[in-house]
């Protein structure tokens, strides 16, 4: 399973350098950056958690400090979805402009459906992520604490 | 309508005396008029018979899309005449043509609010048959903003449809599910499985396809979204299919929404063919409802596509957005439909601006203020595929559908591997573009770099690489930027 959310995840993983070239793009239109992380990558999880506040103003010689930033969080949450949006504030637009995938866990779990069927052949569908095994417990910062991978992919 | 007299035919005769009398004397020609902020503006473009004075050509036009019939009735002098009439403003010659550009204003007394069936019956409900004119087209309308706000506007817009699928910085994909008829309905699911599950955002039904003999409407959309949600399932992403509910009645189109919404379906499709009040209908139920709108604009080449006749598809763009549809095909500007390439921006750029200055390079001839209304994401389809991606970026920009339904169905390794062969160029070539790569250059650079890693987009590439349509544009404005440009 390779979850394909965010502007990139069909190309290999950006390395740090195309990270970097992407903040600058973003930077070099005054856009806002944020970082957010989550364990829940459903597709309808709107709110991953923020990694501190959106930084605005930054210039783009100071792209170092955003990227810093990045590093720190994917260093905190290893196991965890990391991505990067950039924000554009102006008029009209006022929404994210950019959003990619900077972190994975060592093991994506997949989704599954569940069917649920009604009359007249009407079925409806419920996206889910089962849970990690029970081996497979995670720490707060996401983790395996026995570190055995989940089953899957 | 009114015959022109020639100065010699007739003596001129008093305002009010029954009879025949001149349109530009009757007042629907006034050159010191200063148009109003209210007033709603409309360019024609005018080729009058031989013999036929511009001028009064336009007074015509202005009179008979208001006020005027054929011949003088005193009961014009119960109402305030004056503010009524539509006033042709500026007459203009076309260098090197027949043809004349009429401004015309019209006060917005004029118009019901909120109602594109009756500012388009006002504007071209009787004046395209007038035989004193050779031909007439609609070339562009100023809307003010005080009439743009009686009406709902796209049911979601840009922004909120790029919320509700949460995918940014990139064109959005989709594909026209080919065979366009015959398949049944679990084969046509699974055209939607694999093209979604290989990367598209979309799929579509295709304009004809409503509920025919081989595959009813009800059993296509449950199998489609079988197939949308377990391509999510495949990919973690919000993926969708575009369920043509267009049908011989309300009622029937309303039904078919309805068991659409319920299915779990993010979006839903009407046809133009449906016509301006029912489009209406439809994008107020996609609001209330939470749908998204999709639009084709079945039919629209008749009268859009030949220069001297008909009305501009800018026209169209801008009643559609006033109507309220997410979605509607725009061009594609390299595909295999009419679309020279600055015609096409002023179509892209009416359809998704806030404002758009006038500009004759581009076919506008107005500025229009969309007070804020939000933007409608223009669709472009028909004969793209994954090698022109460069080409498609920069024509279309990001806030676009980009449909590949040959380009992804059509692919050697399968229908998943073209999806996936289209996903991977256009995140590749986005990404080219944020690194500050001259990306309309070395596109083909990119694509093959891309297609390195991809076997997928290696063999659209190698299919599809030599493939253009090269044909002469007939909609180009009068001025031309650069030469239509051919690739």
């Amino acid at each position: 399973m390779r979850i394909t959310q965010g502007t990139f995840s069909f190309l290999p993983d950006l390395t740090d350098e195309q990270i970097e070239a992407q903040l600058r793009y973003a930077l070099s239109h005054g856009w806002a950056i944020s970082i957010e992380h989550t364990d829940d990558p459903h597709p309808r999880n709107s709110y991953w958690e923020l990694w501190g506040l959106p930084v605005f103003d930054t210039k783009v010689e100071d792209v170092d400090n955003v990227m810093r930033e990045v590093r720190a969080a994917r260093e905190a949450f290893p196991e965890h979805y990391v991505k990067v949006i950039a924000y554009d504030p102006s008029y009209t637009r006022q929404t994210t402009a950019l959003a990619f995938i900077v972190n994975r866990p060592s093991v994506e779990r997949p989704f599954t459906l569940d069917r649920i069927q009604g009359p007249g052949r009407v079925h409806r569908h419920r996206l889910v992520q089962p849970a990690p095994q029970a081996n497979g417990r995670v720490d707060a910062r996401g983790v395996h604490v026995d570190g055995k991978a989940a089953d899957g992919a | 309508m009114s015959p022109t007299p020639t100065p010699s035919g007739l003596q001129r005769k008093d305002r009010w005396s029954a009879g025949v009398t001149p349109y530009a004397e009757m007042g629907y020609y006034d050159a010191d008029y200063v148009p109003r902020d209210t007033d709603v503006l409309a360019a024609f473009r005018i080729v009058p018979q031989p013999g036929v004075d511009p001028i009064e050509a336009a007074a015509a036009v202005a009179g008979e899309s208001s006020t005027a019939t054929w011949t003088v009735v005193w009961t014009d002098r119960l109402t305030d005449h004056r503010h009524y009439q539509a006033k042709a403003y500026r007459v203009d010659p076309v260098p090197g043509t027949d043809q004349f550009i009429a401004r015309i204003a019209y006060d917005i007394d004029l118009f019901e609010e909120g109602s594109i069936a009756n500012m388009s019956s006002s504007i071209i409900g009787n004046v395209f048959g007038f035989k004193a004119l050779r031909s007439l087209r609609l070339e562009d309308l100023r809307i003010p903003p005080h009439y743009v706000k009686t009406f709902q506007g796209p049911a979601h817009g840009i922004v909120m449809e790029r919320e509700l699928l949460d995918k940014f910085g990139r064109p959005l994909l989709g594909a026209t599910v080919k065979p366009k008829l015959g398949l049944s309905a679990k084969n046509y699911g699974r055209v939607v499985y694999e093209a979604l599950r290989g990367g598209l955002d979309f799929t579509k039904d295709d304009e004809n396809i409503n509920s025919q003999p081989f595959m009813r409407w009800r059993d296509r959309f449950g199998y489609a979204i079988e197939a949308v949600e377990k391509a999510s399932a495949a990919s973690g992403e919000i993926k969708g299919h575009y369920m043509n509910v267009t049908a011989g009645t309300m009622e029937e189109m309303y039904e078919r929404a309805e068991y659409a919404k319920e299915l779990g379906s993010i979006i839903v499709m009407i046809d133009l063919t449906i016509g301006f009040t029912a489009m209406q209908s439809m994008a107020k139920w996609a609001r209330r409802n939470g749908v998204i709108l999709h639009l084709h604009r079945a039919g629209h080449s008749t009268y859009t596509r030949q220069k001297t006749h008909g009305v501009s598809f800018r026209v169209i763009s801008k009643w559609c957005r006033l109507i309220g549809v997410d979605h509607i095909h725009a061009g594609t500007v390299v595909g295999k439909l009419e679309g020279d390439p600055s015609t096409t921006k002023g179509f892209y750029d009416t359809l998704r601006e806030n404002r758009i200055p006038e500009d004759p390079r581009y076919g506008i001839f107005f500025d229009q203020d969309w007070a804020s209304m939000p933007g409608v994401m223009p669709v472009a389809s028909g004969g793209i595929h994954a090698g022109q991606m460069h080409q498609l970026l920069h024509y279309l920009g990001e806030d676009v559908v980009l449909q590949f339904g040959g380009g992804t169905i059509g692919h050697p390794m399968g229908i998943a591997a073209g999806a996936t062969a289209n996903r991977v160029a256009v995140e590749a070539m986005i990404q080219a573009r944020n690194e500050g790569r001259d990306y309309f250059q070395e596109g083909p650079d990119i694509l093959e770099r891309a297609a390195k890693g991809c076997p997928e987009l290696d063999a659209a590439l190698q299919v599809w690489k030599d493939i253009t349509f090269d044909f002469e544009s007939t909609d180009t404005p009068d001025v031309t930027l650069v030469p239509s440009v051919g690739y």
